[in-house]
């Protein structure tokens, strides 16, 4: 750490006001020497950073409207559906979940439990470091977490539906031309049937078993470290919280690989409802 | 310059600034003191939203990325080009579709104001997601920021519902066909859609369910335009606008951007 000391050449200043760009808050606890405080005037450092970047976001916002038009196709047409529909761009992350899940789950539970598992955020994560500046080591877990399930679940999938989804919701490879009568193996098969289950009440059984045996993780994992120190800190309650929404949100990728390895469609078929 | 020239352009100018007019109007002066750089963010209506004093931190490029300030530029950029294309568009089955390609081909910078619009409002859907993200990585939602996330979260959310609302508006089909697909998620809620798991069990029909509360009918059609169009214009922003006075309210209430207090 470097020991240098920067004085303001200005008259009335103080050093805060000098070199900000540069300037890392230095301590030196107990030895009454001049530092650099950790506040400096918003006129002109800071109102000067804001102008800067909305100056050359403005001119970017004005160079891209004068070179690319807004889209606009013909009249709407109730009796012509498009092949295929697709929701707004920063949606498609939800639509590519209704590949997986059917619409009440990727349609509303899910983004719903995506709303409130970002709303419950600080309440969960109670890891003091870590606030103020970035780092990986101090809290790698939310990090990865979080990673996770922006950057992996959310904007991979967007990705995906803008990209890679042509007619019938079917895989096309950008490159690749739009067929709509591609021929697609609907081999698709429920979890239970694949085990081999035929009856109602067994195929009901074991659907049941597998989606309770996924979130029986929740309470083993309790049982297992229950003890340990980070645990007793997060409390019975928060880890509900954090365990539901982390297993709820793994349910995705478990889901994913199924299809993609084994066709599986639904694991558990009620009456009522499907997952 | 003479010096008596001199002197007469300074006795001109001190009529001038200390002249009823220009003090009642000018609270400070310009040279660079500490206490007119306080002055020159508290005394002044738009910039004092800003603290007079920000942590140093908090003027990085790198720490910042400028997420939470270009979001709020885009925003005011859309109520801007918004409130223009409002004098030329009526939301109506009949009208909405030619309104627009008038404003295309025949308003003087109708379609650069259109498209202002459209790419600002998806330009603020990348931004917030990227404040959203910086935030995290700072780990600025901790204590005692825990509330202004649950705002963000909010406001993350009604930008999303703003944008998709305004994708109805040109009644193309590509506007259409996605708050189709979109409200259709609504048919399936559970307990409040027809289609979704206990809905009909506890008496929700096709006509009224959580969808034709959103659509205003069986399928998207003109009454979903006007629904929209209120939600899009009025409903959305007042609301949105609330809640971003309270986040940057908030931010100068817990201290600043990040950081412990």
């Amino acid at each position: 750490m470097s020991s240098e000391v920067v004085h303001s050449d200005h008259p009335i200043d103080r050093p805060a006001d000098l070199k900000v760009g540069a300037g890392k808050l230095r301590i030196r606890a107990g030895t009454g020497e001049e530092v650099l405080p950790d506040k400096i005037h918003s006129w002109p450092y800071f109102v000067r950073v804001e102008f800067i970047a909305g100056l050359i976001m403005f001119l970017f916002l004005c160079v891209w409207s004068l070179a690319i038009d807004a889209p606009m196709e013909e009249p709407a047409n109730p009796s012509m559906t498009p092949n295929p529909s697709k929701a707004p761009w920063y949606f498609l992350g939800l639509q590519e979940m209704l590949v997986y899940f059917d619409p009440w789950l990727a349609g509303v539970v899910f983004p719903t439990l995506i709303i409130v598992g970002l709303m419950v955020i600080p309440y969960i994560d109670i890891n003091p470091r870590g606030n103020g500046y970035y780092t990986f080591k101090e809290r790698w877990f939310a990090i990865l977490t979080f990673f996770f399930g922006f950057h992996v679940l959310w904007v991979v999938q967007i990705f995906i539906g803008v990209f890679l989804r042509g007619p019938g919701w079917n895989f096309f490879m950008p490159w690749e031309f739009w067929d709509s009568h591609k021929i697609v193996a609907l081999n698709n098969i429920d979890w239970p049937y694949l085990l081999g289950a035929r009856g109602y009440w067994t195929s009901f059984m074991i659907g049941g078993a597998t989606v309770g045996g996924f979130f029986s993780v929740i309470p083993l994992f309790w049982k297992m470290f229950e003890n340990k120190p980070a645990m007793r800190q997060l409390g019975f309650v928060r880890y509900l919280v954090v365990s539901g929404l982390f297993m709820t949100m793994m349910l995705m990728p478990f889901k994913m690989v199924l299809r993609w390895t084994l066709n599986v469609k639904y694991l558990w078929i009620t009456p009522w409802f499907n997952i | 310059m003479s010096e008596k020239a001199d002197q007469q352009k300074q006795n001109i100018l001190k009529l001038i600034t200390e002249s009823q007019v220009w003090t009642s109007t000018f609270r400070h002066g310009y040279a660079d003191t500490p206490r007119n750089r306080a002055l020159q963010i508290s005394a002044n209506v738009w910039l004092h939203l800003h603290p007079t004093k920000v942590r140093r931190h908090g003027i990085r490029y790198r720490y910042t990325w400028c997420a939470g300030g270009l979001t709020f530029l885009l925003y005011l950029v859309t109520v801007v080009t918004g409130v223009v294309l409002m004098f030329y568009y009526r939301p109506t089955g009949e009208y909405a579709y030619h309104d627009i390609k008038y404003l295309d081909f025949d308003v003087p910078f109708g379609m650069f104001t259109r498209n202002m619009h459209r790419w600002a409002a998806h330009g603020m859907v990348i931004m917030v997601w990227l404040h959203m993200f910086r935030v995290f990585m700072t780990g600025s939602y901790k204590p005692p920021r825990e509330f202004n996330w649950v705002v963000g979260v909010l406001l993350l959310t009604l930008t999303l519902l703003l944008s998709f609302t305004g994708y109805l508006l040109p009644w193309d089909q590509l506007a259409i066909w996605a708050v189709t697909v979109g409200t259709n998620m609504a048919r399936a809620a559970p307990l409040v859609g027809t289609e979704g798991p206990f809905g009909p069990e506890i008496g929700v029909t096709p006509r009224y369910n959580m969808r034709t509360l959103l659509t205003a009918a069986v399928n998207v059609g003109p009454p979903t335009l006007m629904r929209f169009y209120v939600l899009h214009c009025i409903f959305i922003p007042v609301i949105a606008s609330m809640l971003m006075i309270l986040h940057f309210w908030r931010i100068r209430k817990d201290g600043g951007i990040s950081g412990p207090l």
